[in-house]
């Protein structure tokens, strides 16, 4: 579903650093990935080479197939709406729309039909345990209920990979574990790819398999 | 931590937000600038007016002052011989027209050795020797040096005039101190000058020194009481203080203009403010946390507000001292408003003004600041720091009572009458419905967007949703909107509607085939009765009426109303003046009918029925007033009877004007030549289709309004800095909102075209509110402030295909500056923008 190959990345500013190290990743369907590794060795910059928001300096990114490297904004954008979910730290959500409307944001940008895209929201709302509130404005959410419409909105138009950052660092640990929970089983149910960045090896432990970022690669846990 | 450290942590760093910064700043120096030209111009001209009324009248202590045709020169002995006065001069005042121009120059008929006492009158001849000798000479004139430069002529130089169409050759003696006499000014003996001027037997006033100890006030009383109707006794400058209220409307009117620039350029500060702490909200709230108190927080962020009030007032002042420069050298003293004719023009610095302007600025922007400081201060940390909490604060402002309120208390001040003659319960009413409507918007724009059906494309999906879900984002934008939008609305309602009056009273005062002017508002240019028969006589003139005006003094004090004697006794008066109420059909013993123009009615009370009084040929004269009609030439008033009672009653055949009809098929351009010709120096009069005098007064009536639109327009350009502020500050309060986006599939182009249709959407809803309250706003002008500053009433005439013209404008304008700033937010990378979370 995903492979990285040698993948390289520097940044100029403020000084000539080398974030990404010929780093190399083979992430099949229905696979779930946890990826640890100290502050400020690149993680986030992984997942945006993956996200095709950075482009790398050299190595290749093909989603299914298809290189990602060298594509031009529209495609990478039309690719992400259709292919990738992705869940924030702080989850992001729009505070003038619904908990239903949130979640059917990715549908609508993909011109998903009025019909189908009700009942995909009512159903990803029973799946969160959210059934019944999809009327609510997300401010009458708890930080972890906003999480689970977070991760609800990135599984709405079944993508094939799901990139979640943190999701579960503004979470308390008994939200976190059920947030945890639900995006490994989403993942699996979904049968898309799924990558977690994280500092918490209880959420790491969640995955099928963990890697870890050094500054000679990407490593796995047990390799490391 | 000091307090600039803790302001910058509050406001953040100026480098931030530059551009928003730089516009409040220029909201308020432009606000400013306004003011303080305008107050510089005015004070300009009154001051120097006043000055020129005080170099008249010199060091008398009162003048007895006759209409502008002149009084009885017996007065003046009986004025001499009185034992309270210690020396009487005589004046005769003429405005002499000259030949073939329409200017005029003023001429001072003086009695050199009494004159002498009281004026400025150390006159020299051109050889240097002093000039009482030569002020005798008949010929002689004297001439200040502004009028000698005017009229191109040196000491020695013969100068021609015009009394009656006859010709008045003189001659320029001297000039006179130029220290003392600034304005255009001739001076010459006063017998000289009721000779030349066909004036004999008459003069315009004379001024007065009271002996040591005499109570002026007291003296000016009892004489008062004994002086012939239309004749009074003034002190010298209340005649100053006369010419400046009757500019004063209109002074105060350009002054509440720029004010409304200013409060524009206050509500730009509260855009930048309010957006300002809307986006450091978790910033300030930490602050709280960490130990700074309400008061500090309020006071700092009121104290950012003064900072760019006092930058932008200091900016101001120099703006506005440079605008007053250029504007005194090249537009003159009267802005337009035709007030001060022939007054010599420099800006004066006012130090105690300035400071009033600077500190009015620094208020203004103070006042934009203190609801967000207010805001800011009382929202408790914990619930600051709360995601989502910016919605919860703009929450609060959707309560309508206070608008409602506002509203209702506006509607209601505008029955209440003026005060000083100033409409100012009239102004606070358009203030407060302008507040109210404001105060209204975040919950009109949340009832209005929440009525839009529900669009199937995202961009419009969303923009809709968050235009519903968020109105108090959208109402500050919204707020600059409606604020522009509707003054510049109702003005232009006001102008439109104006003109439109304007034009169709010219149309109905104007229904002969030929005009005939010996000259305008000019004594000694009149048409004698021998012109009058040949001007009748003259083939192709089927008809030919005679107009007299003079002056009327019927409240001491006040601005002398204008007589009209022409021919209407028989006549079907609805045709000849344009009138707005009749009066009962007459009875036989009624005092004769009288027509007054609206401002009469309103300065004096005088109703339709009423019998009144009015000063003519010496004697106090019983009217019936007949019936009001519209004027729009004359501010201070005017009334019309049939002048052969006028003359009957002043034996004055002379006229001033003539409206003329002609045989069907006689061209006018035929008769105007034949007049020409056979009236001795008939070039000299103005004769005028009406076509053409439609055309004159219509140009004067859009210059006048040249500044209003100046004004108009800041205050536009100002509402509009200030939609652009409010959404460049959105478009970087929803950076990680937009990035977002960009993550799960949205284009820049859908992010683009979002934005823009909210733009669009505020700007129509904006637009759409600001048609309706400056529709009420017009109509408050027209009927309130108009009428109780001029005295004008008019119809009420949208300019529709403006009004849809400036809409679709300030809609392009806003969605197109809506585009610009989103394209500014997203010119940071989505990754920077979500960079809290990766």
């Amino acid at each position: 579903m995903l492979s990285i190959r040698n993948l390289g990345k520097s940044f100029l500013c403020p000084e000539s650093r080398e974030v990404l190290h010929d780093v190399s990743l083979e992430v099949a369907r229905g696979e779930y990935i946890a990826i640890m590794g100290e502050s400020g060795i690149g993680k986030s910059t992984l997942l945006n080479l993956i996200a095709g928001l950075e482009m790398p300096d050299h190595g290749s990114i093909r989603l299914d197939g298809c290189e990602l490297v060298g594509l031009d904004d529209n495609r990478l954008t039309r690719l992400r709406r259709q292919k990738m979910g992705f869940v924030f730290q702080a989850f992001h959500l729009l505070p003038y729309l619904t908990v239903s409307q949130n979640i059917a944001l990715p549908l609508a940008l993909n011109d998903v039909s009025e019909r189908d895209a009700s009942e995909r929201v009512s159903s990803l709302l029973a799946s969160i345990g959210l059934a019944g509130r999809g009327g609510s404005p997300v401010r009458e959410l708890s930080g972890g209920e906003m999480q689970r419409v977070a991760i609800a909105r990135a599984l709405a138009h079944r993508p094939q990979l799901i990139l979640a950052d943190e999701p579960t660092g503004n979470l308390d640990p008994v939200s976190a574990s059920h947030v945890q929970a639900l995006l490994r089983d989403q993942v699996r149910q979904g049968n898309a790819a799924g990558i977690l960045v994280t500092h918490s090896p209880a959420a790491a432990a969640t995955t099928d398999r963990i890697y870890v970022l050094n500054p000679e690669g990407l490593f796995p846990r047990d390799a490391a | 931590m000091n307090r600039l450290a803790i302001m910058k942590a509050v406001t953040g760093p100026v480098g931030d937000h530059p551009g928003r910064i730089f516009m409040s700043l220029l909201g308020i120096a432009l606000g400013v600038a306004l003011g303080v030209s305008i107050h510089l111009v005015n004070r300009a001209a009154v001051g120097e007016f006043s000055q020129a009324v005080r170099n008249v009248s010199g060091q008398a202590d009162l003048t007895v002052q006759g209409p502008a045709t002149g009084m009885n020169e017996a007065i003046y002995p009986y004025l001499a011989n009185m034992p309270e006065v210690a020396l009487a001069s005589p004046v005769l005042e003429v405005e002499a027209k000259l030949p073939g121009r329409s200017e005029t120059l003023r001429l001072l008929g003086v009695d050199i050795f009494r004159a002498s006492r009281l004026l400025p009158l150390a006159i020299e001849n051109g050889d240097g020797n002093p000039a009482a000798a030569s002020m005798l000479d008949p010929q002689a004139v004297f001439l200040s040096a502004s009028a000698a430069q005017w009229l191109g002529v040196r000491p020695g130089d013969n100068l021609t005039l015009q009394a009656g169409l006859a010709p008045v050759q003189l001659r320029l003696a001297g000039i006179l101190p130029q220290e003392s006499y600034r304005q255009r000014l001739g001076v010459m003996d006063i017998g000289a000058a009721q000779w030349r001027f066909l004036s004999l037997g008459r003069i315009s006033r004379v001024d007065l020194r009271l002996g040591n100890g005499v109570p002026v006030d007291t003296f000016r009383r009892k004489l008062a009481a004994s002086l012939p109707p239309g004749v009074e006794a003034i002190k010298p400058a209340a005649a100053g203080e006369r010419a400046a209220s009757l500019s004063r409307a209109y002074r105060v009117n350009l002054n509440v203009l720029a004010m409304v620039a200013l409060f524009t350029g206050a509500f730009l500060v509260f855009t930048t403010q309010a957006m300002t702490v809307l986006r450091r909200r978790a910033q300030i709230a930490l602050l709280r946390v960490l130990g700074v108190t309400r008061s500090t927080l309020s006071w700092l962020l009121l104290a950012q507000g003064a900072a760019i009030g006092a930058v932008g007032a200091a900016l101001g002042i120099v703006l506005g001292y440079l605008v007053a420069f250029h504007g005194l050298r090249h537009f003159g003293a009267d802005l337009g408003g035709g007030y001060f004719h022939n007054v010599a023009q420099a800006t004066i610095a006012a130090p105690g003004s300035l400071a009033v302007f600077f500190a009015l600025g620094i208020c203004a922007a103070m006042l934009g600041a203190l609801a967000p400081a207010i805001e800011s201060a009382r929202t408790p940390p914990a619930q600051a720091l709360k995601p989502g909490d910016r919605e919860r604060a703009l929450a609060r402002a959707g309560i309508t009572w206070p608008g409602l309120a506002l509203l209702v208390l506006g509607a209601a001040l505008t029955p209440l009458p003026p005060v000083a003659g100033l409409p100012l319960f009239g102004y606070l009413s358009i203030a407060l419905m302008l507040l109210g409507t404001v105060l209204l918007m975040p919950a009109l724009a949340a009832r209005s967007f929440g009525w839009l059906p529900a669009f199937r494309s995202v961009p419009l999906q969303i923009a809709r949703a968050q235009l519903h879900g968020a109105p108090g984002r959208a109402a500050i934008s919204m707020g600059a909107i409606v604020v522009s939008f509707s003054l510049m609305v109702a003005m232009a309602i006001m102008v439109g509607s104006f003109r439109h009056s304007v034009e169709h009273w010219l149309e109905e005062i104007l229904p002969a085939d030929l005009y005939l002017r010996a000259a305008q508002r000019v004594e000694t240019a009149f048409i004698n009765p021998e012109t009058q028969t040949l001007i009748r006589q003259t083939p192709g003139i089927r008809q030919a009426d005679f107009l007299r005006s003079s002056d009327l003094l019927l409240r001491p004090g006040a601005a002398p109303v204008t007589l009209i004697a022409r021919p209407l006794m028989g006549r079907t008066i609805s045709e000849i003046l344009p009138l707005t109420e009749t009066g009962a059909a007459r009875v036989s013993g009624d005092p004769p009918p009288a027509w007054i123009s609206e401002a009469v009615a309103d300065l004096y009370g005088y109703r339709t029925g009423q019998r009144i009084e009015l000063p003519i040929g010496g004697a106090q004269v019983e009217f019936t007033v007949a019936g009001i009609w519209r004027d729009y030439a004359r501010q201070s008033g005017a009334i019309a009877i049939d002048r052969a009672l006028y003359i009957q009653l002043t034996a004055d055949w002379r006229a001033d004007s003539a409206a003329l009809w002609l045989e069907s098929g006689i061209s006018a351009d035929a008769v105007t030549a034949l007049l020409r010709e056979r009236i001795p120096n008939g070039a000299w009069l103005d004769i005028a289709q009406p076509g053409k005098i439609r055309a004159i007064s219509l140009e004067i009536f859009d210059r006048s309004f040249a500044v209003t639109y100046i004004l108009e327009a800041v205050a536009v350009l100002i509402g509009l800095l200030g939609v652009s502020s409010s959404f460049g500050s959105e478009a970087l309060a929803r950076r990680n909102e937009f990035g977002m986006l960009r993550h799960i599939g949205m284009s820049r182009r859908q992010i683009g075209a979002m934005f823009g249709l909210e733009g669009a959407m505020i700007s129509t809803l904006g637009a759409l509110v600001g048609l309706l309250l400056g529709w009420l706003i017009a109509l408050i002008l027209i009927l309130v402030v108009n009428r109780q500053s001029f005295h004008w009433s008019m119809e009420l005439y949208p300019p529709w295909q403006l009004l849809f013209g400036l809409s679709a404008s300030l809609i392009l304008a806003a969605s197109f500056t809506a585009v610009l700033a989103g394209r500014h937010a997203m010119s940071c990378d989505p990754v920077h923008a979500v960079r809290e979370d990766w």
